[in-house]
């Protein structure tokens, strides 16, 4: 065939082979959007509604269940999210060939560390990472750890929302339903940095110790340790602190802000090796970054007094400095009027 | 607490001090009493001022701005029956202005919000 055809065509035929049947159902494929562990990402037309949506589909037909299984139990764990900061799922279902598929709301906006790569002040950065602590603090109220935040799974849209994606290793802490107390979804990730390590026996809904899940460079050490037993929302709170470090980071030859030393304490405790000196929950974090924000001391960093006297100045700046015109003035005033 | 009672409070007392420290200028100190209250009511008005301002406008610097203008106007006003002492009225009153503002906006709770009608 290759002597008729190029490489290009050979690949598009390829595509256009692999790409899934929708007919009978009320979407119509557009195009290729990414492509994950076991599943491809396409973006896709809702005949009914008229609107644009994104479907991931199991890559093959899975003759045992296992695969199909994960691919639900994802679409479930993002059902069982509700919230405006999580892609919402629409709709899931099997197509003629058996494969399954989920449907979710298409997302426009750019990866979080691009959009803030245009933002060049540091309290508009911290209040987006606020909005993605109130995500993950909503999804850890209900039993659910994300296990693989990182840059790429945070979206910004274009009018500034933020949308924590990709929960395809998402771990169910406390089930609603009356299976295993563990429910993990395995390599889901459409993200080609994500790992996914695991024995043979990994399909099962257990944790089980030994995998190594998440994305280097974001994942605790106890996911690199592959202690899924120990894993808590002090876990997605390493992650966390990780995001927060890119987030802050200023832009390559910028000279438009440092790095506050207490921000650097908050993403040092953050991200501490030991569980147990990180912090407690993501509100906690949230909380010493807003405390930050409003020039008030935070949990992290314990300041000295000139730190303190500065952080006050800072904070009453406006007031500080009319006080001290009108005193200045007044005592102008008392030697000025004496006869 | 309400924006307009805190204008009205750290208006009314800023007020006061500033017409205390009239106390300080001799030629004026047997009126004292009269400038500490004339004061204090020129503190309530910029404070309420100040407060309506803080419910329409979200932002320190303009209630500064709006403060340090309202307490110019009002201690102009003041300086022109006084017939003298401009500086020494205008100034400090216009600063009282400005830290009201500034304390308005800080400090002063948004109005609570009313439940739709049904």
């Amino acid at each position: 065939m290759s002597n008729f055809l190029n490489d290009k065509a050979v690949e598009r035929l390829r595509i256009a082979e692999a790409l899934p049947e929708f007919s009978g159902t009320r979407y119509i494929l557009r195009e290729f959007l990414a492509r994950g562990g076991m599943g491809t990402v396409y973006t896709a037309e809702d005949k009914t509604l008229n609107r644009r949506v994104a479907i991931k589909i199991l890559d093959s037909s899975d003759l045992h269940g296992a695969l199909e299984e994960r691919l639900l139990r994802e679409a479930r764990v993002l059902a069982k999210l509700e919230h405006p900061g999580i892609v919402p799922v629409h709709d899931a279902g099997t197509l003629a060939d058996g494969r399954v598929f989920y449907v979710m709301k298409f997302v426009e906006g750019s990866r979080v560390d691009q959009s803030v790569a245009s933002v060049s002040s540091l309290p508009e950065r911290l209040r987006l990472f606020l909005r993605i602590c109130e995500t993950v603090s909503f999804a850890h109220s209900r039993g659910i750890l994300h296990r693989d935040l990182k840059p790429a799974n945070v979206m910004v849209g274009a009018f500034g929302e933020v949308l924590v994606m990709d929960w395809g290793l998402a771990k169910i802490l406390q089930s609603d339903a009356p299976r295993s107390s563990e429910e993990t979804i395995v390599s889901t990730a459409p993200h080609s940095d994500t790992i996914a390590v695991a024995p043979a026996t990994e399909i099962t809904s257990p944790t089980q110790d030994g995998m190594v899940m998440g994305t280097p460079g974001f994942m605790s050490p106890e996911q690199a340790q592959g202690k899924s037993s120990s894993l808590d929302v002090r876990t997605d709170i390493f992650s966390l602190g990780k995001l927060l470090e890119v987030m802050v980071k200023p832009a390559k030859n910028s000279t438009a802000f440092r790095i506050p030393r207490v921000l650097r304490a908050i993403c040092e405790k953050a991200c501490a090796e030991n569980l147990t000196d990180r912090y407690g929950s993501v509100s906690a974090l949230a909380a010493d970054i807003s405390q930050y924000l409003d020039g008030m001391p935070v949990s992290a960093h314990r300041e000295n007094l000139w730190e303190r006297t500065q952080r006050f100045y800072i904070r009453y700046q406006a007031a500080i400095l009319l006080i001290t015109v009108y005193l200045l003035m007044r005592t102008l005033f008392v030697f000025f009027d004496r006869p | 607490m309400n924006k307009i009672v805190l204008g009205l409070l750290v208006g009314a007392l800023l007020g006061a001090i500033d017409g205390g420290t009239a106390w300080f200028t001799p030629a004026v100190r047997p009126a004292i009493v009269g400038i500490i209250i004339g004061s204090t009511f020129k503190g309530l008005l910029a404070g309420v001022a100040a407060g309506i301002f803080a419910r329409k406008v979200n932002s320190v610097l303009l209630g500064i701005l709006f403060g340090l203008a309202v307490g110019f106007v009002l201690a102009f006003l003041v300086a022109l029956m006084q017939h003298g002492y401009y500086i020494d009225i205008i100034v400090p009153g216009s600063i009282v202005g400005g830290l009201v503002g500034w304390a308005t906006q800080r400090y002063g709770a948004p109005a609570a919000a009313t439940a739709p009608a049904r």
